[in-house]
């Protein structure tokens, strides 16, 4: 049983809509691969395992649907996403009991897909982190090496996806979040095109950079995922209302046609490919960026010149909005209150104070200092330019290729503890990610090996033009196709391997 | 520029939290570290740029103005700490 587990999403679908596994087994396997793998890993902050069965006895009883591209699939959620009838912690103990009124409209998707709600994955406290070492409930370990981060804010989502709990995730992605742990836990993670996935449901943290979207084990799970979270949603002005298109079938279509790369243009920035690389992942990254060439890709070189500027940039801007968002954690409709609450003022702060992690409150303080009288244009308007500068960056760079190529990260997984005594240490290895949500453009993370000094998993991202998902998909499921396929963590702990 | 303790202590009264003396000279050691490295901006020339404060670039889609009750009362006050049925409760502040 705990076989099923190695399946991709793709793999499983296919299985659950010929009937040859039923809804029951598959979550059941997902369950028993839960409990043989949690005590290490510490992926997840819920299980809902009563409700995932009853809604797979359901399905069982009606039997598979074309028109539910998901049908039977279980599925596991950062909880940062709104779910009714499931606790939604965002990581944090200010929302340790909140259980929301409604559904995320990425989750009603999902439902609507006939996905199976497996339970909710840790995260860094409202997604503030590049290792979930900031939950509130204790870190997540990486399941290639369980010394060793998975990177964050989804970090919980990728090694539950990674190690074979679930047969796929939806992360979330400010800076980083969705690309980085998808890099360091060897899996497919993508960030669509902001707007291209409704964020309503989703607890917010900067919300002109938030995106959810699709953590997998594929590039063809990834491109099915999206399809069903991918759409136009009435309730979120800024959610798109461009046609969603047949991204599974266009990556058939690409690998019907032998998988080549020929006419592909593959920028890369010299600002990704220098100083501060580890050897690993630069090795492990033009490895595959050969195989591209060999596949008829042509690599231009090209500049981001911006791109020094870009981590001050993401983080003025997103702590500006967090500290707008979090104003909302009063204590009084929802969330933490502290017992010390003689006044209205005392209840405010002392909920605050006490239900805010450090790393929450010193986001929040340097938001509020940001925006504050004297300083706003010196930080927050000249972050908002250098903004415009670094998207048309992107846009000039992307008139000379199809896709823009680098590293997510500069090392692979680092020690769990090693970067938690400086933040800004923390915020400096978001060097490749953040710069992308600036822009609003979407971009996929895809595994291409492991690195030969740690072993632990490397990933190359990609980037392209606004709702181009369709052109990172069938870019990287060529790729993949030609690499050698990476095998799920060693997990020597789980009996039976 | 620099954050002192005493800085640190009126940032987050302003975001409406309540720091030790021992974390305010913690944080404002951080803090002064991360507004630095944020002050590289400032070596960049960008007179004439408009600011971007979203990547969207349609327009909003407005949806009819019409009422729709999605969520119960009850329902909205299932999550709030102290209710009376009807309320949100908070302390006395008259």
């Amino acid at each position: 049983m705990s076989d099923l587990c190695q399946h991709s999403l793709t793999q499983v679908r296919d299985l659950l809509c010929a009937r040859e596994v039923s809804a029951t087994d598959a979550t059941l396997a997902c369950l028993t691969r839960i409990e043989r793998t949690e005590p290490h890993l510490s992926a997840l902050l819920h299980v809902a395992a009563d409700q995932a069965l009853d809604q797979a006895r359901i399905l069982d009883a009606k039997g598979p649907d074309p028109a539910q591209p998901l049908w039977g699939v279980p599925i596991i959620l950062k909880d940062v996403v709104a779910t009714v009838g499931m606790p939604t912690t965002c990581g944090s103990r200010m929302l340790e009991h909140f259980e929301p009124v409604c559904d995320a409209h990425c989750v009603t998707q999902l439902k609507a897909a006939g996905a199976i709600i497996l339970g909710k994955a840790n995260m860094d406290e409202f997604a503030m982190g590049s290792s979930t070492e900031n939950s509130a409930y204790g870190p997540t370990k990486n399941p290639w090496n369980l010394a060793h981060v998975p990177g964050g804010s989804s970090g919980g989502s990728a090694a539950s996806v990674a190690a074979g709990q679930c047969f796929a995730s939806i992360g979330t992605d400010t800076g980083g979040s969705i690309r980085q742990p998808a890099s360091f836990c060897g899996i497919v993670g993508m960030k669509p095109t902001y707007g291209r996935v409704s964020r309503r449901g989703l607890v917010a943290y900067g919300s002109s950079l938030d995106q959810a979207g699709p953590m997998t084990r594929t590039v063809r799970d990834c491109a099915t995922v999206l399809q069903v979270i991918a759409g136009h949603d009435p309730l979120d002005s800024t959610s798109m209302t461009a046609p969603v298109p047949d991204y599974a079938g266009q990556i058939t279509q690409a690998l019907a046609q032998g998988g080549s790369l020929r006419g592909v243009r593959i920028g890369m920035p010299e600002e990704y490919w220098g100083q501060g690389l580890a050897a690993e992942v630069e090795s492990t990254c033009r490895a595959a960026l050969d195989l591209a060439v060999s596949l008829g890709a042509e690599i231009v070189p090209l500049s981001l010149p911006h791109t020094r500027y870009a981590i001050a940039t993401s983080y003025i801007l997103a702590m500006a909005e967090a500290s707008s968002n979090l104003a909302r954690f009063d204590g009084v409709r929802y969330g933490y209150r502290s017992a010390q609450a003689e006044d209205l003022q005392a209840l405010y702060v002392n909920s605050r104070s006490e239900g805010f992690g450090e790393e929450v409150q010193r986001r929040i303080m340097l938001g509020t200092y940001v925006l504050s009288a004297g300083y706003y244009d010196a930080y927050y308007k000249k972050a908002a330019q250098v903004r415009r500068l670094i998207r048309q960056d992107f846009l000039d760079a992307l008139q000379q290729c199809d896709v823009i190529c680098g590293p997510a990260s500069p090392t692979t997984a680092f020690a769990l503890g090693e970067n938690t005594t400086d933040p800004l240490q923390m915020y400096l290895k978001d060097v490749f990610t953040v710069a992308l949500n600036l822009s609003g453009l979407p971009g996929l993370c895809l595994p291409v090996g492991l690195g030969a000094d740690t072993g632990l998993p490397v990933g190359l991202q990609f980037f392209a033009n606004t709702l181009q998902e369709e052109s990172l998909l069938t870019v990287a499921a060529r790729l993949e196709a030609h690499l050698p396929t990476l095998p799920m963590p060693g997990l020597p702990y789980v009996a039976g391997r | 520029m620099s954050i002192t303790p005493d800085k640190a202590q009126r940032i987050a009264a302003l975001a409406k939290l309540a720091i030790s003396p021992d974390q305010a000279i913690r944080l404002a050691a951080q803090m002064d570290d991360i507004l630095g490295y944020m002050d590289t901006l400032n070596s960049l020339d960008t007179s004439g740029v408009e600011p971007m404060y979203t990547p969207v670039e349609h327009v909003s889609v407005l949806r009819p103005d019409v009422m729709r009750q999605d969520i119960s009362r009850a329902d909205l006050l299932r999550n709030a700490p102290e209710t009376n049925g009807e309320s949100f409760v908070v302390p006395r502040i008259i």
